[in-house]
């Protein structure tokens, strides 16, 4: 039997803090921090000394934990990685939007 | 289990050095590495090769793989008991029917240092977190949908034992999906072990491509195909949205290519409100005309006063 569960959306509704992207990325803080100050992960808001980011960024910190460990990247590769990945990614939605305008047949 | 044949995954011969078989694992992630491959067939790949690489990157592992023999690849195939004994704790750690090739080598070296799997690690060991993708309709990215995923898992037993079980997971999906959404189902991934934590399940939303509406972020888009005189003069016409049929005011003098909006007829956000629908007008001239309708045409051309290429003159 299964039980209908609990789904989150990593989406731009939901903060995690610091610690939750640790704990779910795979990352280390220092990591997550270098990342934040070379403008790799983007802050939503600080709090004192607190890091809080969009829910989104725990997909891009599983990239980067994944590019770390299976390409072997250090934080600089992995900073310079996750910019041009967000520029394909926004590349890529320029042409669905682009290619939706354009009629079927 | 099937075999795997971790050196041709690498594409290097079995007597080939550890810095051989390095660059060529370099090379191949790559080139098939998910997160930034676009090589039709990379997940699969990538998976093949970080496999090879795991267990061909530790000198020992890489030595009781070749305790195994050449194989051919996918051969059903179960380790010899002398190996299983001296390299991975005895047959009694295993359920052979229910595991792939890999497991055998994550579970490798258990004996070494002795005290069972996780010996040593503080708070258990976490559960694996796992990423699916999953398409879904356009409509039920409208309405909501509850998914019924049924997956493998890894699961070690209370003996220890490493074996995929079967495992269905329901998911309920609010209205509002888009192409690229993420989800996280915490604690839905692979079983912690010792009191560690289980892992989560991420799912990859896709929509399903729609044989009417193309989708953008939380907006559509129709081919709103018009007649000529529907363009020219204006009219009231029927616009399929996914809440159903609604009248849509074509103003007079619509171009080919004009969007005309649709307030609010898009897909809900889970935030509130919805994206637009676009019905993009596409002027239809009939490939064939009846005598009545050629007159009409002829009548127009000759009243007309319409040059629609008298910008060539200015610019030539």
């Amino acid at each position: 039997m299964s039980v209908e569960t609990e789904v989150l959306w990593l989406d731009e509704r939901r903060v995690v803090s610091l610690e939750e992207l640790v704990q779910v990325s795979g990352l280390t803080r220092a990591e997550l921090l270098e990342l934040v100050h070379c403008g790799a992960l983007p802050v939503r808001e600080e709090r004192g000394a607190s890091y809080f980011f969009a829910a989104q960024t725990i997909s891009v910190a599983r990239t980067a934990s994944r590019l770390r460990d299976e390409l072997e990247l250090d934080v600089t590769g992995l900073g310079v990685a996750l910019r041009l990945l967000e520029r394909v990614r926004g590349l890529e939605e320029e042409i669905t939007r682009l290619r939706a305008l354009l009629p079927r047949s | 289990m099937k075999y795997s044949d971790y050196y041709a995954a690498l594409g290097v011969e079995r007597g080939a050095s550890q810095d051989e078989i390095k660059k060529a694992y370099r090379r191949l992630a790559q080139k098939y590495h998910p997160d930034v491959s676009k090589e039709p067939d990379a997940e699969a790949r990538f998976k093949e090769i970080a496999e090879a690489w795991q267990t061909l990157k530790d000198p020992a592992k890489r030595a009781a793989y070749d305790e195994l023999g050449k194989r051919p690849q996918g051969e059903e195939f179960r380790p010899p008991p002398d190996w299983t004994r001296q390299h991975a704790g005895g047959e009694g750690q295993f359920a052979f029917e229910d595991m792939d090739f890999a497991d055998l080598f994550s579970r490798f070296g258990s004996r070494r240092g002795g005290g069972g799997p996780f010996a040593g690690e503080a708070g258990g060991m976490p559960g694996q977190d796992f990423e699916i993708p999953v398409e879904i309709a356009l409509e039920d990215a409208f309405r909501g949908t509850t998914l019924e995923l049924q997956l493998q898992m890894p699961e070690y037993d209370e003996s220890g034992r490493l074996r995929r079980v079967p495992r269905t997971v329901k998911a309920r999906i609010a209205p509002g999906a888009v192409d690229g959404q993420r989800l996280r189902l915490p604690g839905k991934g692979g079983k912690g072990f010792h009191g560690g934590r289980d892992g989560d399940l991420y799912l990859d939303i896709t929509l399903k491509p729609h044989p009417l509406y193309r989708a953008t972020d939380h907006d559509l888009y129709v081919d709103l195909p018009l007649a000529t005189w529907e363009a020219a003069l204006g009219a009231s016409v029927e616009v399929p949205t996914l809440a159903g049929a609604v009248s849509l005011k074509v103003p007079a003098g619509t171009t080919s290519g004009r969007k005309l909006r649709l307030s609010g007829r898009g897909l809900p956000k889970p935030q509130g409100g919805a994206g637009d629908l676009f019905a993009v007008a596409q002027i239809v001239v009939p490939s064939q005309l009846s005598e009545r309708e050629r007159e009409l045409y002829e009548s127009l051309r000759q009243a007309s006063g319409t040059n629609p290429r008298s910008h060539f003159a200015e610019h030539a």
